[in-house]
């Protein structure tokens, strides 16, 4: 595997007394798509909200060890959020497009990061839904409220609007939990495609899509890293007893 | 079977009744507001044999006692105007902005502590605030600008923005929080600062809300009589700047209903005062209410 782009050692989270994480190590290779998975509660949603310091808005959260994007510490006192946040995009598990018009959405994040002169954003959104194959057709409603879209296309829209951003890394948290199965296979043929540009970190309690996209994989229990590495390895042949049991849904 | 078929038919009587019941609890609210608006028409229109529709409402003069008497309501209108567009002015700037610290800024102690605070305001009656304005703000308007009585238009609008600012807090305060948290989440995960999320996400998604509140305080203002009454020096002339005394329709209705003849001229024009101002109100909410619709449709 190449240098990482994320890496983290030593990791731990808590809430409060609740040892969320517990001494994780992890390197995310660059260009890759890095699934997390684990039954509910082990933490994956928590870990993939340390990449961009989500967790700073729980008040409770108090997060040690080291994490490593692109080299530089994350948790170091001078970092500069906003700028991490334009490099490390994230997608939610419920599509949550701003209730702006399908426009504003994406010149949203432009206009906050200053990308771009205002006479470039005709040509940017369009680039930005083009990626996300929504162009052909939203191209005649982007003054239209993005609440009016259906889900699928307000989850494209919410990766297009980070997409502008132009990002390196881009957090999804069980981005198609919300959309139907049809929606989930196009969503994931989109993850492939962004592949060749960009790093994603998925996580996602449905594992077949774990073993369709990922290149690695990264099983979390009780807050511990049980095992990480090549998908194929994993869903395969794992490691860990662990591991095993719950790939073949014995619990979870 | 056979013994669950009475229970059945007992239930539907009993859904029936409920359901009569709050109809009737619903339809009397609109009875009520329709026969008080018959009740202003008939006791109103009576001062229309005297006066024309326009020389009522454009007439510059109200000297309802002279002989003859000249009912112009326009003096009056233009102060219920003034003085409201005035508390307008002050309290929607700073209602919203203390709504929004409250509800995204402030830590949750001082968030406790504002939120009691502004209910608080909000209890103490328009009399005392009235008081409290006749003999401390008027003086301080009087020595400011150099006036000769410190009871004035502006005197008025900033005792009234006073009784509508707990209004404005508490509802946009309301629909700030009810915004949903994945917004907050979504802008602050692309980068936005606080303010950056406050203003351009949160404050925008609630502007529905936020307007409603706005309306309800105004509609407040312009009903407000007893306040107005003490600070705005009850001059029934046009004013030429806000530093004048000016007087509302309500402060007019409630200083000179005492001292007519029931089912004269001018007892008659008082109720068309009254007219006046439902039709106002009526407005205001029925243009309020349109744009409410219009937004959350979108």
């Amino acid at each position: 595997m190449d240098p990482a782009i994320i890496q983290t050692r030593r990791l731990n989270l808590y809430y409060g007394n609740f040892h969320a994480l517990n001494d994780i190590d992890l390197d995310v290779g660059e260009r890759e798509i890095t699934a997390l998975i684990g039954p509910s509660g082990c933490g994956k949603s928590t870990l993939v909200r340390v990449f961009n310091r989500m967790n700073d808005l729980i008040d409770s959260a108090r997060v040690t060890g080291d994490v490593r994007v692109h080299g530089e510490n994350i948790y170091a006192p001078n970092v500069d959020l906003i700028s991490l946040r334009s490099r490390v995009g994230m997608v939610f598990q419920r599509p949550n497009p701003f209730p702006l018009s399908v426009r504003d959405n994406i010149t949203f994040g432009l206009e906050i990061h200053r990308r771009g002169s205002r006479k470039d954003f005709d040509a940017l959104v369009e680039d930005g839904l083009r990626s996300v194959l929504l162009w052909d057709d939203l191209k005649d409603r982007l003054q239209g409220s993005a609440l009016s879209l259906s889900l699928e296309q307000q989850q494209r829209l919410c990766i297009a609007r980070v997409l502008v951003m132009r990002p390196d890394i881009i957090l999804m948290d069980e981005p198609c939990s919300a959309l139907d199965p049809i929606a989930t296979l196009r969503i994931e043929e989109l993850m492939r495609e962004l592949k060749k540009n960009y790093t994603i970190v998925i996580v996602t309690h449905n594992m077949q899509q774990a073993a369709r996209v990922s290149d690695f994989t990264a099983f979390l229990y009780l807050g511990t890293l049980v095992e990480f590495g090549g998908t194929k390895q994993i869903f395969t042949a794992p490691a860990q007893q662990k591991t095993e049991e719950y790939i073949t849904g014995r619990f979870g | 079977m056979h013994q669950t078929r009475p229970s059945v038919t007992l239930r539907k009587i009993r859904e029936w009744c409920i359901e009569r019941v709050i109809f009737l609890c619903g339809i009397t609210s609109i009875v009520i507001v329709v026969l008080i608006f018959l009740f202003l028409l008939k006791e109103g229109l009576a001062v229309f044999r005297h006066v024309g529709l326009l020389q009522f409402l454009l007439g510059k003069s109200w000297y309802p006692i002279s002989d003859p008497p000249q009912f112009g309501v326009l003096p009056l209108v233009i102060g219920s105007v003034l003085v409201t567009l005035g508390a307008a002015a002050i309290s929607v700037p700073l209602g919203v902005a203390s709504a929004l610290y409250i509800a995204e800024i402030a830590p949750r102690r001082i968030k406790e502590i504002l939120k009691a605070g502004i209910e608080l305001l909000a209890a103490i009656p328009s009399v005392v605030i009235g008081f409290i304005g006749m003999v401390t703000l008027g003086p301080v308007i009087k020595s400011v600008f150099h006036l000769s009585t410190g009871l004035t238009a502006l005197t008025g609008s900033i005792t009234l923005a006073f009784m509508a600012m707990p209004t404005i807090v508490s509802i946009a305060e309301d629909a700030i929080t009810a915004v949903p948290r994945q917004y907050r989440e979504a802008a602050a995960a692309m980068g936005a600062t606080q303010w950056q999320t406050t203003w351009r996400i949160v404050a925008y998604a609630a502007r529905p809300g936020m307007l409603a509140a706005v309306m309800l305080g105004l509609g407040r203002v312009i009903g407000e009589t007893m306040a107005v009454m003490m600070v705005t020096g009850n001059a029934a002339l046009i004013p030429h700047s806000i530093l004048q005394p000016v007087r509302t329709l309500t402060a007019t209705i409630a200083a000179e209903m005492g001292e007519t003849v029931q089912g004269g001229d001018h007892y008659a024009a008082l109720f068309a005062i009254g007219i006046v101002l439902f039709v106002i109100t009526f407005a205001i909410n029925g243009i309020a209410d349109l744009y409410l619709h219009r937004t959350t449709r979108g």
